[in-house]
């Protein structure tokens, strides 16, 4: 599903490479943690994966496309096959719930119809039925985010990306948050998260790869936060 | 469903920030007006080339002691010039006449000028008027001839103001258009930097980039347009009332300016303002919504 071949991104004006000659195979279906201090490179592969960034050298395929030789018209379609989620939800603040879930329908160029089925269906996954019509300032970050991940899963993503997902939020919500990214891997999605919470990383006993300095220190299968 | 999204947000984007728009309406109105003066000017102009040079002549005025012998000279010449195509005689008397005719409304004028002050002339129409210089030159250094004239210098004098007239409306309105296009660009980066959290979540969930841009250009292409319908107002009450009215008398030498001639400055402004306000949106977005 997600295979990283020798790649090496170096920033401008970066003294040394954010990753290393770093390769790793992710195979459909796995729940796969980043792990490192900050500034070891790992946010810079959830930016490869999305395009965001281009690598300096070396191959990224993603759902069987060279993401490095991607043409830039063909990034938007590229990115419906990838849910994403950030530490600081990015949701709309003056959108509802539902809205803001709806929009990242709309801007696809799918019906108003199509919004009503399934974002009442997403948002009752995520544990949010009967909250639809609350704002962003109305709900805890916990929920906020759960809007997040309904708006990353609705359109049934291959891929689900996660930067820090429970960077913002206590450990008891973290571990909701956690339990539900569980259920939609469970659905066959992918899901690759970015973290450093020690705590969720060996509760999960999932894979872990751990990153340091650009290079892969660790890849374990099962893995704890080390 | 995308379309009435698309026309919500460009109406939302525009009154969010109406000052600014206003600001961008009349620039963008005040340059194309000059722009379509301009081109007016230059169609005008353009008509009254035809229209007088098909009626130039050439004067050949004879001296008041030519022979007879030099007359028939003269006009055995001019009938075997290759370049003439008609050529007219009109003595002294003829002139005379003419220019009774001509100023009869100045009767103190006409009896100081009697009879013999006018002189004779050979009237000519070339073939091609823009052969004056060669004709002139054959012409002129034969024994009995005063003066060549032709009308076409005169009538060059006038079109060179014309043409300055034409040229100076065209430079105020590309210097109005650097204005404009300023407006529009920054316009569209408050726009872009107001709604840059939906512009982020967009890009996150893989929007097309015409969706993304879309709202922004049509905003600039609106302003243009309507820029350009405000500007053609102005066009065409100023024609009505100047020309039509107030200045009148100008037209009768000017030769008509044909309402169907301002009525095409409609489309043309409405283009330009259009085109000209969506490739700057679209050149300002590209530095502005990278991705």
């Amino acid at each position: 599903m997600i295979q990283l071949e020798n790649v090496t991104k170096t920033y401008p004006k970066a003294s040394r490479p954010s990753l290393d000659d770093v390769s790793v195979g992710i195979e459909k279906g796995e729940f796969v943690f980043f792990i490192g201090p900050s500034g070891s490179g790992k946010s810079t592969i959830i930016k490869l994966l999305l395009h965001e960034v281009a690598p300096t050298r070396g191959k990224v395929v993603v759902n069987t496309k060279d993401v490095t030789t991607l043409r830039s018209w063909k990034v938007p379609h590229f990115r419906r096959s990838i849910g994403c989620v950030f530490q600081d939800f990015r949701l709309l603040p003056n959108r509802t719930a539902y809205e803001n879930v709806a929009f990242a329908l709309e801007v696809i160029g799918k019906t108003k119809a199509v919004a009503r089925r399934v974002v009442p269906e997403v948002l009752e996954l995520v544990g949010l039925g009967g909250k639809e019509h609350r704002y962003p300032h109305e709900l805890s970050g916990g929920e906020q985010q759960r809007v997040a991940v309904a708006r990353a899963f609705v359109n049934r993503p291959l891929i689900l990306l996660a930067d820090e997902p429970t960077g913002n939020l206590d450990p008891d919500t973290s571990i909701e948050i956690m339990r539900l990214l569980d259920r939609i891997n469970r659905t066959g999605t992918t899901v690759v998260m970015v973290t450093h919470d020690s705590n969720i990383v060996n509760q999960m006993r999932r894979r872990v790869i751990e990153i340091e300095s650009g290079r892969i220190v660790r890849d374990q299968a099962r893995g704890v936060y080390g | 469903m995308r379309l009435k999204y698309v026309l919500n947000e460009v109406l939302v984007g525009l009154w969010r920030n109406v000052t600014m728009t206003i600001a961008m309406i009349i620039t963008m109105s005040v340059s194309l007006f000059m722009l379509g003066a301009s081109v007016l000017l230059y169609m005008q102009v353009d008509q009254m080339k035809n229209y007088y040079y098909g009626e130039i002549e050439v004067s050949i005025f004879l001296r008041s002691d030519v022979t007879d012998a030099q007359r028939a000279a003269i006009d055995s010449t001019i009938s075997g010039n290759p370049l003439v195509s008609k050529k007219t005689y009109e003595t002294r008397q003829e002139a005379f006449t003419r220019f009774q005719q001509l100023w009869a409304d100045s009767p103190d004028f006409v009896k100081s000028v009697g009879p013999d002050s006018l002189p004779e002339s050979f009237r000519v129409k070339l073939k091609d008027p823009e052969k004056y210089k060669s004709f002139a030159d054959q012409i002129s250094g034969m024994e009995g001839i005063q003066d060549v004239i032709d009308q076409r210098t005169l009538l060059d004098k006038v079109f060179n103001i014309f043409n300055g007239f034409q040229v100076g409306s065209l430079g105020v309105a590309a210097f109005m258009a650097v204005a404009a296009l300023l407006l529009v660009g920054n316009t569209i980066q408050v726009a872009a930097y107001s709604k840059r959290r939906e512009v982020a979540v967009m890009k996150l969930v893989g929007a097309s980039n015409w969706f993304i841009q879309a709202p922004f250009v049509l905003e600039a292409v609106v302003a243009g347009v309507i820029g350009a319908v405000i500007g053609f107002a102005v066009l065409f009450v100023g024609k009505v009332v100047l020309l039509d009215h107030k200045l009148q008398a100008l037209t009768s030498i000017l030769t008509p300016v044909h309402n169907g001639n301002v009525w095409l400055m409609l489309p043309l402004l409405m283009g330009v303002g259009a085109v000209v306000s969506a490739v700057t949106a679209w050149i300002t977005l590209r530095f502005y919504l990278k991705v």
